[in-house]
């Protein structure tokens, strides 16, 4: 078991509070994954091009920057809790080399033009508070709330999963063919930091959406690579999609109003959310890919 | 009488609905702000009616014995599971396993249930106004469901004597279930359970019946495939 949320605004006056609905949906889902939780936010990054978000591990925030402003000239850099978000204009290819190559201890937890993703062991309620996720701003969010099964409960355990730039994935459920999946993907020059299924499928698709598939095409053709059991919702830097597996046994509904399009394992996840108790509320249909954006 | 779930326990709110016994006048509730709370009225077996105004989690009225529960919206997966009499009334949708292995009772369904509704059931009356989703009455033993839009795949899988009847499209049988000829018995059925369900517009002549074939009761090796 393990919970998965997701809210796209639709109406721009909500932005300033998507941390606060965010969070209040990651908690109410503390029964369905206490062992670890995080999110991804996307927020457009305006003075920068490019945003990283990294988790320390033991390294301290200080000795991180002492190195990093050995490699790096202009950057903007905020500390949260343990993870960091470097904004700089460097380009991805050179800039996760630099961090790749001098900080090998430092997980590099997501990047893009977008996207800030923070993730950590505890309960929903700690890490929601740890990284002060109710004061964040942004257009769409996505949460997990894990309750680990099939691989360790460590930070690169935890979802949402990030392979490509502005890209994220979390998953509710388990895969049976991830291993032979990993081969096949780090043939093709995937890199995968952990153990974890989700990562496999998170690499799947970023595979996909590299040679020019739609996320839509990209989630259809996974429907058939992609073997075990799934609630997927997955993040781009302008909108969301969600997809069951056929048999859908791990639950999803989804509410949509005018202002927001929102997405849960359980409904009690989005009770708190304005005025949910009119939205259109159903269950994605198994098989069917639903995505908002662009 | 008032219950609201913002101001009291879960279990407080059951307990209190679950030991009202025969001789208490108060016999009517109303639950305020369910908010998705999972096993609301859970195990009721008095006389008395309950309306939840608003969406809940799992299990709801699940095990009810004689208590009418009215839900004013949607409800989470398996409603009414195990009901064995009485009356559960979902005014919106139902999310997965809707009355599974439900022995008795009414189980009404406004809008849509999604998959599996009715698994396992072993009595019960389900009617559903909107559409079913994937393998409807799967393993459904005894019983009647009446479904008056469409079908998913695999409706009444490895099926018993249960009795399904639907108006709209099927998707897909599952193994071991057929059309099956509606007689005058069957008529009757439909009228009664349309009428408890508050349908007037609807008649049986409308309605298609599926059922078991009865190949797959005893192991036969010809059916290897299909077990």
């Amino acid at each position: 078991m393990c919970g998965i949320v997701g809210i796209y605004l639709k109406n721009k006056k909500f932005e300033k509070s998507l941390g606060k609905l965010l969070s209040g949906m990651l908690k109410n889902m503390s029964s369905r994954g206490p062992d670890s939780a995080g999110f991804a936010i996307y927020n457009e990054e305006k003075k920068y091009k490019y945003k990283y978000s990294i988790c320390l591990n033991h390294i301290s925030f200080s000795d991180f920057k002492r190195n990093l402003n050995k490699e790096l000239k202009k950057y903007k850099i905020n500390q949260v809790s343990d993870h960091v978000v470097i904004k700089t204009n460097e380009k991805p290819e050179k800039m996760l080399q630099i961090l790749n190559k001098k900080f090998k201890e430092i997980s590099i937890v997501g990047y893009g033009k977008s996207i800030e993703i923070f993730k950590q062991i505890g309960s929903p309620e700690r890490v929601v508070q740890k990284f002060n996720l109710e004061k964040l701003e942004g257009s769409h969010g996505i949460g997990h709330t894990r309750m680990a099964t099939e691989s360790a409960i460590t930070t690169d355990g935890s979802h949402p999963y990030s392979t490509g730039e502005d890209e994220c994935l979390v998953h509710n459920g388990s895969l049976s063919n991830h291993n032979n999946l990993r081969r096949e993907l780090k043939k093709k020059g995937s890199v995968f930091t952990s153990e974890n299924d989700t990562e496999v499928a998170a690499g799947y698709i970023s595979d996909n959406l590299k040679n020019k598939k739609t996320l839509k095409e990209t989630l259809l053709s996974g429907l058939k690579d992609l073997d075990g059991f799934y609630t997927f919702i997955t993040g781009t830097r302008k909108g969301f999609a969600i997809v069951r597996d056929e048999i859908a046994c791990k639950p999803a509904v989804i509410a949509e109003t005018k202002d927001y399009v929102a997405i849960a394992s359980e409904f009690q996840a989005m009770a708190h959310l304005p005025k949910v108790n009119s939205a259109k509320i159903f269950e994605p249909e198994p098989g069917v890919v639903y995505t908002w954006g662009k | 009488m008032k219950l609201d779930l913002k101001k009291s326990k879960l279990r407080q709110i059951n307990e209190k609905l679950q030991t009202v016994g025969i001789k208490k006048n108060q016999r009517i509730f109303t639950i305020i702000n369910p908010e998705g709370n999972h096993a609301i009225c859970a195990g009721l077996k008095d006389d008395i009616d309950v309306t939840i105004k608003g969406h809940t989690g799992y299990y709801c009225a699940g095990m009810n014995q004689n208590a009418s529960i009215t839900i004013d919206g949607n409800v989470g997966t398996g409603v009414a599971e195990n009901m064995m009499s009485g009356k559960v009334h979902v005014k919106g949708n139902a999310s997965q396993s809707a009355g599974a292995t439900a022995h008795g009772g009414l189980l009404i369904i406004d809008g849509d249930a999604s998959s599996r509704c009715g698994i396992s059931m072993k009595g019960a009356d389900i009617v559903v106004k909107g559409s079913v989703g994937h393998m409807c009455a799967f393993m459904a033993q005894s019983g009647n469901i009446l479904i008056c839009g469409d079908a998913g795949d695999a409706l009444g899988d490895s099926i018993y004597e249960t009795e399904i009847f639907v108006k709209g499209k099927v998707k897909s049988l599952g193994a071991d279930c057929i059309e099956k000829k509606i007689e005058n018995k069957h008529e009757k059925l439909i009228n009664k359970m349309l009428q408890e369900s508050g349908i007037k517009n609807l008649k049986s002549s409308q309605f298609r019946r599926y059922g078991s074939a009865r190949n797959l009761y005893n192991f036969k090796i010809d059916n290897l495939s299909s077990y």
